[in-house]
């Protein structure tokens, strides 16, 4: 097996990651936050996806898509925070649970409704069509500039949460939310701003994954799946854990797609399991923590 | 079985005897009714995958079934019974699809079924009707049905097969020498049109340089492209079907693949690539068993466009549409010929049917009633040579149907 084709292989898999790491970071700063397990984020990215396909065929521009769907989405995650999540607030678990498990269901069948159940193309922007010559293989334009823009994104998300006074409140309130109301910060505004800023993730994947695959009311289920996958692997709750397990799934899929192409999608599931015999509370997570 | 478990039962005959007389009696006192069961409307279940990834074509087969069947009632129906369609979702899901099927035949009454799209799905459905001694047409691309082992008098496949539209296909796109590599979907589908695909190479003479297969209902196939394009084939063959053919081709498109290689599929989809985009599907090849273009070669094609059109606000056939239609439509001729529907009546009334509905001449073949009939090579077109829409395709090829285009009757293990 020649070299160059690991590399381009590795490099797939790091492309694949991404996506991953940015929707399962929403999934999984939600939970660490607010202890949402929210089962409609892969709605979400999938409106997200529909979202910022409209907003691109409105403006013209695909980079008005990527920039203003995230924003809109979140928006109306803090919508759906306001309006039904936060009665649930000390409930057991399993009550956000189902609502947004139901929650999924009203929007596909909203999307079905409103922009039928066939897939919808999703061109790719014209500065980012064909392949890039890395010297060793071609590599396609956009999904280095996947890669490019959610390492970005994870600078900026790493910063606000590390070195602002805003992040040190977030990081205060996911410890102990009662202290924090003592303190005199309203916490419940904390919240809302967390769970819009997790929709908001979701919804930036969608728009990332839209020119890659066909945009259909069902391509969030999967990708709810694989986030899961990343987080329960990264550890419940944990920022470094999602990156850091989500590129660790990509690059998995990707080098067992080489050797074994039928096994691609089980690698995923195998590698969970392992991880949760050898480290139950997952590579990052903190233990005792359960969901 | 039967006959064991009717000895069982010998020594309660008298106990039977009263049950018949029993229901005798239940039956003189429903005559009445009688006169209005000689009328009673003709029930066809309809099983497909309304919902997952087949979505789309499972919607247009549900829209031509439903045509068929109107224009059927329309003519006062089959004998002077109305026709009517009950469609059930069997979610791409065999367990679904068996306990749906069975609920059409013990609950509804159905009298034949007519459906399902997916291969295990059909093997599923055709295992209860046959079972039960209840017609079952076949819409799914996939023939493992028509096989000996699977086979019974009572199922019928429609759909054009993998043998069939990999021999057109790749007698129009691969010469001697040629190098070509396959992207797989790992299951019944995908494995029957691989082994379709290297029967032609064979034939041809064309080289095999690698196989991919990959899981079914992947929505990435990056990690397969650059161990494709390490394999440096001519042509790159990419048998998976639905949203897996959408994703598959836009996915290798992106890598560059085709300014390497052509791309051919085995069966190129109507809403698949209309979910993508002409720029994507530009020059893809592959087989179809209808495209509504024909209108212009054929005066069968044309009469059901119009009839889809009128009743559709103006839209076009699709492929697996077709499908749909013609499947439950020769069902219908097969009982007006039969006078009813008495299943051994209607089984043979089919094997004798020479139909023309949506393409030219059809027949079901007696050993496997597979049915032969004409198989298209489409070549998607450039968005620039569109004149409109809906003008999707260029047809390369139409194959008149006939009997060699099929794998034997003895090969499929039939009695010759």
């Amino acid at each position: 097996m020649d070299l160059s084709l690991i590399i381009m292989q590795l490099l797939s898999g790091i492309a694949l990651g991404a996506v991953l790491v940015i929707t399962a970071l929403g999934l999984t700063i939600v939970f660490g936050m607010l202890g949402v397990v929210n089962f409609a984020h892969g709605a979400l990215f999938m409106i997200g996806a529909y979202a910022g396909l409209y907003l691109a065929s409105l403006t013209g521009s695909f980079w008005w898509g990527l920039l203003l769907a995230p924003i809109l989405i979140g928006a109306f995650g803090m919508l759906i925070e306001f309006v039904l999540i936060r009665r649930l607030y000390g409930r057991s678990i399993d009550d956000p649970l189902l609502l947004t498990f139901g929650l999924s269901y009203v929007l596909v069948e909203g999307v079905r409704i409103v922009f039928g159940s066939d897939g919808i193309p999703f061109p790719t922007p014209p500065q980012l069509i064909g392949v890039l010559d890395l010297g060793i293989g071609f590599f396609p334009r956009y999904r280095l500039f996947v890669i490019a823009l959610v390492a970005v994104v994870l600078l900026v998300l790493w910063l606000m949460l590390e070195k602002t006074r805003v992040g040190l409140i977030v990081r205060a309130g996911a410890r102990d939310p009662t202290i924090m109301q003592v303190l005199g910060v309203d916490i419940g505004r904390v919240w809302l701003a967390i769970f819009g800023l997790g929709v908001a993730l979701a919804a930036l994947g969608g728009v990332l994954a839209g020119p890659m695959r066909s945009v259909n009311p069902e391509m969030g289920s999967l990708v709810l799946a694989e986030a899961f996958v990343v987080t329960v692997i990264g550890g419940l709750g944990s920022i470094v854990g999602a990156v850091v397990a989500g590129l660790m799934v990509g690059i998995s899929i990707s080098l067992v797609a080489l050797f074994a192409p039928e096994m691609a999608t089980i690698v995923m599931f195998a590698l969970m399991a392992v991880v949760l015999l050898i480290r139950p509370q997952g590579l990052f997570g903190v233990k005792g923590r359960t969901a | 079985m039967r006959k064991s478990g009717s000895n069982l039962f010998r020594p309660k005959i008298s106990r039977r005897a009263a049950l018949a007389g029993l229901s005798a009696s239940a039956a003189m006192l429903a005559m009445p009714r009688l006169g209005r069961a000689a009328e009673e409307t003709i029930r066809i279940g309809f099983p497909t995958p309304l919902t997952g990834p087949f979505a789309a074509e499972a919607r247009d087969q549900v829209k031509c079934a439903e045509l068929a069947v109107k224009l059927a009632n329309d003519k006062g129906g089959i004998g002077g019974r109305k026709v009517e369609l009950l469609v059930r979702d069997d979610k791409l899901n065999a367990g679904e699809a068996a306990t749906r099927t069975l609920e059409l035949i013990e609950k509804d009454k159905v009298h034949a079924v007519v459906g399902a799209l997916s291969s295990a799905v059909q093997l599923a459905v055709n295992e209860v009707t046959r079972a039960r001694g209840v017609i079952y047409v076949s819409i799914s691309q996939s023939d493992t049905i028509n096989e000996a082992k699977d086979f019974s008098k009572y199922t019928f496949h429609e759909a054009l097969n993998p043998h069939m539209t990999t021999a057109a296909v790749a007698r129009r796109t691969l010469k001697k020498g040629m190098k070509v590599a396959h992207l797989v979907a790992d299951y019944a589908y995908g494995h029957e049109m691989l082994r379709g695909f290297k029967r032609a190479q064979a034939a041809i003479g064309a080289d095999n340089v690698g196989e991919i297969l990959h899981p079914f209902g992947a929505a990435d196939y990056s990690t397969f492209m650059p161990r494709l394009m390490s394999m440096r084939p001519d042509v790159l063959c990419i048998s998976n079907f639905g949203r897996d053919q959408a994703n598959a081709i836009k996915q290798a498109v992106d890598f560059g693949v085709k300014q390497q290689m052509k791309i051919v599929v085995p069966v190129i989809l109507h809403n698949q690539r209309l979910a993508v985009g002409p720029d994507v599907f530009e020059g893809v090849v592959g087989g179809a068993n209808y495209y509504w273009g024909l209108e212009t070669q054929s005066k069968s094609a044309a009469d059901f466009n119009a009839a889809f059109r009128s009743a559709n606000g103006g839209a076009i056939p699709t492929d697996y549409g077709a499908y749909g239609y013609s499947g439950v439509a020769s069902l219908l001729l097969a009982m007006q010929a039969a006078g009813g529907t008495d299943t051994d009546k209607v089984v043979d009334a089919l094997e004798k049917l020479q139909y023309d509905l949506t393409k030219g001449p059809q027949h079901y073949r007696k050993c496997d009633h597979q049915s032969v009939q004409s198989v298209l090579v489409l070549e998607s077109k450039k968005k620039s040579a569109m004149a409109n829409d809906n003008d999707l395709f260029a047809v390369v090829a139409n194959d008149v149907g006939s009997d060699d285009m099929l794998r034997s009757c003895s090969e499929l293990g039939h009695a010759t």
